[in-house]
């Protein structure tokens, strides 16, 4: 397969076209060795499909892409010997209408027609599809029920269905159906960029704004030969820390409001809205909309904001680190909190899980060490990690990374590079405003970024037509890998435990469905 | 316990005085109500147009659409006589879809009008509300949400988002509507108590938001049920919203 690093573009002459059972065979092998599936994509070629892997070795920071073609109505299922593709291989067959053969659990994703016209399941042409509906996995027996949950919830949450499999209260299978919040992204990026493009970005999933609009960003300039200037990769690094504070932060309270104690919870949910007040004090928008574009940023600082923005850190941090420290003293908190769905870190390696999940069962998986890009390679941040892979894990590894993305801040914020007075970022100048400034990118090329957002590795692949615009943009939010970590640790819980296990991962439902 | 207390005692008595007082400070970059001096437009330029991600802007009409605009102000940016600015306003929910067109005729937002006599009787005081989501990214439920912090305290004015429509008196819709929840919050619409109020926060729920025109999504709530209140935005500032709500039933004065 064909080497490159994060942020970097490569001729499409240059991937490595292989057989299908050669391309697949080369997947279970790098995915023995430990390398991870980024992205697994089609692309539409005549009658054809034309498949893409991305593969990451994290221990060496590089990455690696190769191809081959699908003809025909199906291909051979590798997803009993790589569970890693299990949801990938689904999402291929429903964007192309192929049946993905030997799949051990073959329904759709995001239930919605294909790009192709072309069916996997063979329903009927012009009936609706409607989400969630066929048949779900069962458990049988006299006294097994199932609760089925969603897609309206009972609080103030995204869309999706959960369907459980119960022995009294022990939960022994949950299977999660989403695709609620399918809103057509990837069709519509196809023919880009235009003066929409960076608005799908900032909306992939609203919370991660920041984390989807960099990605972009870097697959922007490789494609385009340029780089933001230091300074705007610094803004760049603080907006991405202050949304990672925000929603870990968020979660943090959320964690408490769950298991009933509830000054944790208040404290929390005012200083998340403080720390979105922060970027809104860098952008005017709380989520970051419009601060983070091609080539630079939207926004710049100056010495005011400077002195209002570290001053605002000290208050944010001292009453967010007083209100987290609440928790661990409190032995009903830590009750709740320890043994209470368990990840292993085997299962997280099986499934490819990413993000603050996956380090909380010991693994060493965050883009911002593994595969830095950006400011990322002059400032090192720690990595958090835990072993027990509990709810627990997942709290304490947030509140580490809560410490450790303040003190970045603060330190980025102090040595911003560039005079302090002098605006040396590039301005709102790129795809984001219009056709006049629209770059033209390099053509048949494909570039691949990724990012470590608050939830994850958030992976964005694009691959340009001999025109240079996007026959193929592929975005990989990093719920896509978590929400089947979710269904495993609910095996053998407490159905009551559900609640706090969901907002242990607190994944995104329209990252997801796109 | 003693902890607990300290930390109370710390974090101190945080939640705004508004709309007894004034509003909490707005950040300087805030992206508010539209201000367009059409005397500086040149008919022949369409440059706002033509960078408006979301066909919100007709330099030829001399009209906005508050309902669709996202407030990025990549017109601001194009337009080569500095006729468009974003104003600090953060007052934007209207009662009806057309008050958010501005023109040359209309060029004043008319602000929400309070609900008649009956309505206000009964929810002026306590108003439940069931969020709905529906294709939403998770912006516009945060800022809804966060009206329930400490900070801004929605309870005290009686307004609660409750876990079932059965609950609830009304509906707070977000997102473009998805084809795959059209059904699910028609349900939820039935399933809530006459007489009903809907509330349709975002862009989204009003014209589709960015996702304006796709055929995944319905892209206008009051094509499917009627809306009350309008609050634009992608998303509105938590002030916005609350603004909007509190207007409804007849909190804060019209012009004010």
């Amino acid at each position: 397969m064909k080497e490159l690093s994060n942020g970097q573009s490569i001729a499409l002459a240059d991937i490595p076209f292989y057989t299908y059972s050669a391309f697949t065979d080369a997947i279970i092998t790098a995915v023995a060795k430990g390398r991870r599936i980024n992205a697994f994509f089609g692309m539409p070629q005549g009658n054809a499909v034309e498949v893409f892997v991305i593969l990451s070795d994290d221990d060496r920071g590089r990455l690696f892409v190769g191809r081959s073609v699908l003809e025909g109505d199906s291909f051979p299922s590798i997803t009993s010997q790589c569970p890693q593709m299990h949801l990938f291989e689904r999402e291929l067959a429903e964007q192309f209408g192929l049946k993905a053969e030997g799949h051990p659990w073959f329904k759709p994703v995001r239930y919605t027609p294909s790009f192709t016209g072309k069916d996997a399941w063979d329903r009927p042409k012009g009936e609706p599809i409607l989400p969630a509906v066929g048949d779900f996995y069962k458990v049988e027996g006299e006294q097994i029920h199932e609760v089925a949950v969603g897609p309206v919830h009972a609080g103030v949450i995204e869309p999706g269905h959960f369907r459980f499999q119960c022995y009294g209260e022990e939960v022994y299978h949950l299977e999660i159906a989403l695709g609620f919040q399918h809103r057509g992204v990837e069709r519509a990026l196809i023919g880009g960029p235009n003066q929409r493009t960076i608005h799908y970005m900032e909306t992939l999933a609203g919370d991660t704004t920041v984390g989807h609009t960099t990605s972009y960003s870097q697959i922007i300039e490789a494609l385009t030969d340029q780089e933001a200037s230091p300074r705007a990769q610094a803004l760049r690094g603080i907006a991405l820390e202050l949304e990672r504070l925000a929603n870990h932060i968020g979660d943090m309270g959320a964690l408490s409001g769950d298991v009933g104690f509830l000054p944790t919870m208040s404290f929390c949910g005012r200083i998340r809205g403080e720390v979105l007040n922060m970027t809104a004090l860098l952008c005017g928008n709380r989520f970051g909309r419009g601060l983070i574009t091609p080539r630079g940023t939207g926004f710049d600082m100056d010495a005011d904001r400077t002195a209002e923005l570290l001053k605002r850190l000290a208050i944010n941090e001292r009453d967010a680190l007083d209100a987290i420290n609440l928790l661990w003293d409190n032995q009903s908190v830590m009750a709740r909190f320890e043994d209470t769905g368990p990840l292993q870190q085997e299962q997280a390696r099986d499934l490819g899980i990413v993000g603050p999940a996956a380090r909380a069962t010991g693994l060493v998986r965050d883009v911002r060490f593994t595969h830095p890009a950006g400011i990322y390679r002059f400032a090192q941040i720690p990595v958090a990690t835990y072993s027990s892979g509990d709810v627990f894990a997942r709290a304490y590894v947030r509140f580490m990374e809560i410490q450790r993305s303040f003190a970045f801040i603060r330190d980025q914020v102090q040595n911003l590079p560039g005079h302090i007075d002098e605006p040396a970022v590039a301005g709102k100048a790129g795809p984001a405003s219009g056709k006049a400034q629209l770059p033209s990118l390099k053509p048949k090329q494909l570039a691949a970024a990724l990012n470590e957002g608050w939830r994850g590795e958030i992976c964005h692949v694009a691959i340009t037509d001999d025109t240079g615009h996007f026959a193929r943009y592929k975005v990989v939010d990093p719920s896509f890998h978590n929400w089947t970590a979710l269904a495993m640790v609910l095996r053998n819980q407490e159905i009551s435990d559900f609640p706090l296990c969901n907002k242990s991962f607190n994944l995104s439902y329209c990252g997801h469905d796109l | 316990m003693l902890k607990e207390l300290a930390t109370r005692l710390k974090q101190g008595h945080r939640t705004i005085s508004f709309p007894k007082g004034n509003p909490p400070p707005l950040p300087d970059r805030l992206r508010g109500l539209p201000q367009i001096d059409w005397t500086r437009c040149d008919k022949n330029c369409s440059a706002c147009a033509a960078v408006c991600p979301v066909s919100a802007i007709d330099p030829e009409q001399h009209r906005i659409d508050l309902g669709a605009c996202l407030f990025c102000t990549d017109c601001t940016e194009a337009c080569p006589t500095g006729a468009i600015t974003f104003t600090q306003d953060y007052r934007l929910a209207v009662r009806h879809r057309k008050d958010l067109v501005l023109d040359e005729k209309q060029k004043e937002l008319e602000l929400a009008e309070a609900l008649d006599k009956k309505m206000k009787q009964l929810f002026g005081r306590s108003l439940k509300l069931r969020q709905v989501s529906a294709g939403g990214c998770n912006a516009c439920e945060a800022d809804v949400n966060v009206l329930t912090t400490i900070g801004w305290d929605l309870g005290r004015f009686g307004i609660n988002y409750v876990a079932s429509p059965r609950h609830a008196d009304g509906i707070i819709v977000t997102g473009p509507i998805s084809k795959n929840m059209e059904l699910a919050l028609k349900k939820t619409y039935d399933a809530v108590p006459e007489p009903k109020i809907v509330i349709a926060v975002g862009s989204c729920p009003i014209t589709g938001g960015p996702y304006r025109h796709h055929p995944e999504v319905v892209g206008s709530l009051d094509s499917i049920v009627p809306v009350d209140l309008y609050i634009p935005g992608c998303p509105p500032h938590p002030l916005t919203i609350l603004d909007g709500l509190l207007r409804l039933l007849g909190r804060i004065e019209k012009q004010r």
